[in-house]
C-alpha cells in the first residue's frame, strides 16, 4: 500500500532523499525479519541518520497518522518489526556509532543501529566485557536487542539485556526526545522509566542511543562438551550442577535432531548417534574456573554421559558457541520454515517439559529440534515444516498451542528472551491474568494515543 | 529461512546497508518474481548484476541455502525476459559467449592476434596516438592493465600425456580459458607439481571452455552444452580425479550433476564427473603431497594468501592452500586479514560495476601491504589480474602467484641440486 505523496514529499524534507525508499523493489525485503512465515509489504522506508531526524519522521508520521514500525537489522524471533501494511520502516542501521567508552565508570555509549558484536569487540581492549550474546550478534542491533530485551547463551550467569542497560535517549511517539536513567550505579529518582522501554518492542518509544554497563572480562574460560545417549541424563546433570552451587555462565543443550543438522553445517565433530548434547562454559579466575570445569565433568559422567570433551583453545571454545548460535537456522537444512517456540518454565521442571515436546511432536506426526538455554529453563522448541503445506502448518499451530498450555501450567512464561511480537500474541492474556494485561495496555495507550509505534505487537 | 546471518558476509549489504543488496533481501525478490507479486524489472535485473556472486553467503549460511544455483536461475530468467537487452550490449554477448567462448581454436587466434599487437610495438602506438579514449569509459579504465598474452599456449608447454616415474595415480588437467591464454605457465607448473607426486598427466591439447563465464551470466543452456562437451572428452571412469587450478572454474565444474540433472543421457555421468573433480591443492593434500627439500628462492620469502571466492566459498578449499604453502622450505606463511573478502575481480564485475569493484579492490590491497609479504598467493585467474593491476597502480613491488608455481619452483631446485650432486659424485 502506498503511502501518500505529500507525507513522503514532507518526509524527504527531513532526511537525506536517497534516505526514503518506496519502490517495490526496494520495500520488499524490509517486508519480513528472522521470523518464519510472517510477511508484509511496507509503505515505505526510511533511513533517519541522527536522533534530530528520527524526531522529525515520527512527527510527520504522527501528523498523517501514518503507522511507525522501527527496525535494525531485522532478526528478530517474534515478527516484532515485521512492517504492517501500509506503515513507514523506520530502520536505525545509520545510527552504527560508538559514542564513548568510560574505563572509569565501566560504561559503554552507543546509538542504536551499532552491531551487538562490536560493543563487546570495543570494550575488549580495555580489559572489559559486555556479556549479553544472542544468537544473531554477529548482524543484530543493539538497539534491538533492548527493545527485545534479548537474551543469550550467557543468560545463566549473566543475565539478559536488561540487566545491562543504565541509560538511554528515546524518541517518544509525539516526537519529543527523551533521555532515561544516566551513569549512576545507584539511582531512585522516580519511576526507572528506562526499564519500561527496555522489551516495549518499539510500542512505546524509539530508542536512538543506549548507555551500557560492562563489566571485567573474565580472566580464563572453559568450555566443556558433554554427550549423552539419554536426554533426562542431560537434564539432570544440569541439575546436579545447579544443585552443586556453580553458576556456569553457559549451559546449553541440543537434541539429536539439531545435533546433525549443526554438524552438518558446522563439521566440527559432533556426535550424530547421541540423544543430547550439553555445552557448558565457566569463566572467571582461573583457579575457579579449573575447579568448576573439573567438577561438571565429574557430575556429566556421574549421570552416563557417555563422554565429556574439553576445547583444547579459544578457537575451538569459539567454534562450539558459534555452532550452538547457528542451531536454529540449521534447523533449516530439514525443512524450508522453521515454527519457533521460546517457552522457558522454571528449571525444576525442564525434564517434564522436554518430555512433552517429543510427546506432542508425535502426536502431531511433526518433525521437531528442541534446543536451548537449559541452565536458564529456556527451551526453543523449533517444529520443521514447509508454510506451503497448509495441514501441516495447521498442525503446527495445533502443537505449539499445547506446549504454550503446558509451559504455562508448568508456572512457565511464553517467552524467554524473543518478546511478544505477533506470534506469541494470541498467548498474552492467558499468561498475564486480566488485570495486568489491562494495566500494559493502558500504559501503550497513555504514551501512544493514536497507537502509531509498531501497532499490533504485543497486544492489538 | 531468513535468519540474516548472511548480511555481514556480504560485500554489497556492508557498502550500502539496503536489505536489497544483501543475499537475504535478493532472494526475497527472487520469491516476489515466482509468486508473481513482481514482474522481472530492469532494478530487479540491475540488483542482480550488483551481486559478485562471490558465495560468501553460502558459507555463512547455517541453513544450507544454495543461493549460487537462485542467483544463476534468476540472470537466466533475466536473459530471457530481454529487459536488459540493448544492441550494443546483444552484440558484446554474442561474440563473448555464443562466439569466443564457444570456439577454442578461435579463442586462441584471437590470443595469438592479441599477442602480435602487444609485441609488435603496436599496442604502444595506439597509447601513445590516444587512441584508447575510443573505447567505453570502463574499458578505457582497464585497458592500461590488459593481461599480457602468454608466449605460448599451454598445448605447447604441456605434451598431452605426461608420465610420473612411479606413477600411482591417473589424472587428467583441465586448462581452462584465461589460464591458457594468460597463464599457460601455471599450467606448466602444475603438471610438474603433479609429477613430483606420483600422477601420471593426460591434458587434451584443445578444451572447450568449462562454461561457468555462461552459468554465471544467465546463458544456462550454453553452458550445458559445452560443460557435455567437456565430458566427452575428458570420460571421468577414466581417471582417479580430474584437476582444477582455477578457482572460478573448480566451483562450476563440481556442479554439472545441478546443471544437466534433466538430460537422460548425461545426467548420472554429470554425477561421477563431479565427484572426480579436485582442485589442485585438495588433491595435493589427499594424496599427501611430499613437501620439497629445497626452498624455491636463494632466500627466504614471506607470503600471504588470498582466497578466490569460488575456491573458498564455492568448493570450500581454504586449508588446503595454506597447508601447502607451510610445507615449502624457506617459505613463511603469514595470514591475511579479509582473506576470504571478495577482490572485486568477479567474473566480470570488474567492467559491469567497476566502482564497486574498485572499491574492493582498494581494500584488498591494503590488506595485503599490511603483511609485509613478498608474494600473494592466489588460485584464480581473474583475481591474478585484478590484484597483480591494484598492487601495480599503488605501486608494490608485491609480486602475484599461485602456491603450485612456487612448489613447482622449489622442487626444480631439488632437481638441479641433485643433478650437481650426482655429477660432483660422478666427478670423485
Amino acid at each position: 500500500m502506498p503511502l501518500p505523496t505529500s507525507f513522503l514529499d514532507s518526509l524527504t524534507k527531513v532526511v537525506r532523499p536517497k534516505a526514503v525508499l518506496t519502490s517495490p523493489e526496494d520495500v520488499i525485503p524490509y517486508g519480513f525479519d528472522g521470523t518464519a512465515a510472517l510477511r508484509e509489504s511496507p509503505g515505505a522506508v526510511v533511513f533517519p541518520n541522527n536522533t534530530e531526524e528520527v524526531a522529525a519522521c515520527v512527527r510527520l508520521a504522527s501528523a498523517h497518522q501514518i503507522p511507525v514500525v522501527t527496525r535494525g537489522s531485522g532478526t528478530g524471533l517474534s515478527g516484532g518489526s515485521v512492517p504492517t501494511a501500509g506503515s513507514l520502516v523506520l530502520c536505525l542501521v545509520e545510527l552504527n556509532s560508538i559514542l564513548n567508552i568510560d574505563p572509569r565508570n565501566l560504561t559503554l555509549r552507543a546509538q542504536s543501529g551499532v552491531i551487538t558484536q562490536r560493543i563487546d569487540e570495543a570494550a575488549a581492549p580495555y580489559g572489559l566485557f559486555y556479556p549479553p550474546d544472542p544468537g544473531s550478534l554477529k548482524i543484530s542491533t543493539i538497539g534491538g536487542n533492548v527493545a527485545e530485551n534479548s537474551g543469550g547463551l550467557r543468560g545463566l550467569k549473566y543475565g539478559v539485556t536488561r540487566d545491562y542497560v543504565m541509560g538511554m535517549e528515546a524518541v517518544l511517539p509525539d516526537g519529543t526526545i527523551v533521555r532515561l536513567g544516566n551513569a549512576c550505579v545507584k539511582d531512585v529518582a522516580g519511576y526507572s522509566m528506562k526499564d519500561l522501554f527496555i522489551g516495549s518492542e518499539g510500542t512505546l518509544g524509539i530508542i536512538t542511543e543506549v548507555l551500557l554497563k560492562l563489566l571485567p572480562r573474565p580472566a580464563a574460560r572453559k568450555t566443556l562438551l558433554a554427550v549423552f545417549d539419554r536426554m533426562e541424563d542431560a537434564a539432570e546433570t544440569v541439575s546436579a550442577i545447579i544443585a552443586a552451587r556453580i553458576i556456569p555462565c553457559t549451559l546449553e543443550f541440543l537434541d539429536r535432531m539439531t545435533v546433525n543438522c549443526v554438524e552438518s553445517y558446522a563439521k566440527i565433530g559432533l556426535p550424530t548417534d547421541c540423544d543430547a548434547v550439553l555445552l557448558m562454559e565457566t569463566d572467571g579466575h582461573p583457579a575457579a574456573v579449573a575447579e568448576e570445569a573439573e567438577i561438571m565433568r565429574e557430575l556429566a559422567l556421574k549421570h552416563h554421559a557417555r563422554s565429556v570433551r574439553a576445547a583444547n583453545d579459544e578457537a575451538e571454545a569459539l567454534s562450539l558457541a558459534a555452532a550452538r548460535r547457528n542451531a536454529f537456522s540449521a534447523l533449516a537444512r530439514i525443512k524450508p520454515t522453521t515454527i519457533l517456540e521460546d517457552i522457558t518454565v522454571p528449571r525444576s521442571e525442564l525434564a517434564k517439559m522436554v518430555a512433552y515436546i517429543a510427546q506432542t511432536a508425535a502426536a502431531y506426526k511433526l518433525q521437531v529440534g528442541t534446543f536451548g538455554h537449559m541452565g536458564d529453563g529456556n527451551l526453543h522448541p523449533t517444529f520443521l515444516t514447509n508454510e506451503r503445506d497448509q495441514d501441516e502448518m495447521k498442525r503446527v499451530h495445533e502443537a505449539l498451542e499445547a506446549i504454550v498450555e503446558k509451559a504455562l501450567e508448568l508456572g512457565g512464561t511464553i517467552t524467554g528472551e524473543h518478546g511478544v511480537g505477533i506470534a506469541k500474541k494470541p498467548w498474552l492474556k492467558k499468561q498475564l491474568g486480566d488485570a495486568s494485561y489491562d494495566l500494559m495496555r493502558k500504559i501503550k495507550a497513555a504514551l501512544d494515543p493514536q497507537s502509531l509505534l509498531n501497532p499490533g505487537k504485543i497486544f492489538n | 529461512m531468513h535468519c540474516g546471518m548472511c548480511l555481514p558476509t556480504c560485500p554489497t549489504y556492508e557498502t550500502t546497508r539496503r536489505e536489497r543488496h544483501s543475499p537475504r533481501g535478493r532472494i526475497a525478490l527472487m520469491r516476489s518474481v515466482a509468486d508473481a507479486e513482481l514482474t522481472i524489472t530492469k532494478d530487479f535485473a540491475e540488483e542482480m548484476s550488483y551481486c559478485l556472486g562471490c558465495l560468501a553467503c553460502q558459507t555463512a549460511c547455517p541453513a544450507g541455502v544454495q543461493y549460487g544455483q537462485l542467483l544463476e536461475a534468476a540472470r537466466s530468467d533475466i536473459e530471457t525476459s530481454q529487459i536488459t537487452a540493448t544492441p550494443v550490449r546483444s552484440i558484446w554477448r554474442t561474440l563473448t559467449l555464443r562466439i569466443l567462448f564457444l570456439n577454442p581454436p578461435l579463442l586462441r587466434l584471437m590470443g595469438r592476434m592479441l599477442r602480435l599487437y602487444q609485441k609488435s610495438g603496436l599496442q604502444a602506438l595506439v597509447r601513445r596516438c590516444g587512441l584508447t579514449r575510443l573505447l567505453p569509459a570502463n574499458l578505457r579504465r582497464l585497458e592500461p592493465q590488459t593481461p599480457e598474452v602468454a608466449p605460448a599456449f599451454s598445448d605447447e608447454l604441456i605434451q598431452p600425456n605426461e608420465a610420473a616415474s612411479a606413477p600411482r595415480y591417473n589424472v587428467a588437467l583441465l586448462t581452462g580459458c584465461v589460464q591458457d591464454l594468460v597463464f599457460s605457465d601455471i599450467n606448466r607448473d602444475t603438471v610438474d607439481v603433479l609429477l613430483a607426486n606420483a600422477c601420471s598427466v593426460h591434458t587434451a591439447p584443445e578444451q572447450p571452455c568449462c562454461g561457468s563465464l555462461h552459468a554465471h551470466n544467465g546463458e544456462l543452456q550454453l553452458a550445458a552444452t559445452v560443460a557435455k562437451r567437456l565430458m566427452d572428452l575428458i570420460p571421468a571412469e577414466r581417471f582417479d580425479a580430474i584437476i582444477t587450478n582455477a578457482g572460478g572454474c573448480g566451483s562450476h565444474l563440481r556442479h554439472y550433476a545441478t546443471l544437466l540433472a534433466n538430460d537422460p543421457a548425461y545426467a548420472e555421468r554429470a554425477v561421477l564427473w563431479d565427484s572426480k573433480i579436485r582442485d589442485i591443492h585438495e588433491w595435493l593434500l589427499e594424496i599427501g603431497a611430499r613437501p620439497p627439500v629445497c626452498p624455491p628462492f636463494s632466500e627466504p620469502v614471506t607470503v600471504t594468501y588470498h582466497d578466490s571466492c569460488h575456491l573458498a566459498h564455492g568448493q570450500k578449499v581454504t586449508k588446503q592452500p595454506r597447508d601447502l604453502l607451510r610445507k615449502i622450505p624457506g617459505v613463511r606463511f603469514v595470514e591475511l586479514t579479509e582473506a576470504s573478502w571478495c577482490c572485486g575481480s568477479a567474473g566480470i564485475y570488474n567492467i559491469t560495476q567497476p566502482a564497486q569493484s574498485a572499491d574492493l579492490l582498494a581494500r584488498k590491497v591494503g590488506q595485503i601491504q599490511k603483511t609485509g609479504a613478498q608474494f600473494l598467493m592466489q588460485s584464480n585467474p581473474g583475481c591474478h589480474l585484478q590484484i597483480a593491476r591494484g598492487l601495480a597502480e599503488s605501486g608494490s613491488s608485491i609480486r602475484v602467484a599461485q602456491p603450485v608455481s612456487i612448489l613447482a619452483q622449489a622442487y626444480r631446485q631439488e632437481a638441479k641440486q641433485s643433478a650437481v650432486s650426482t655429477s660432483t659424485n660422478l666427478q670423485t
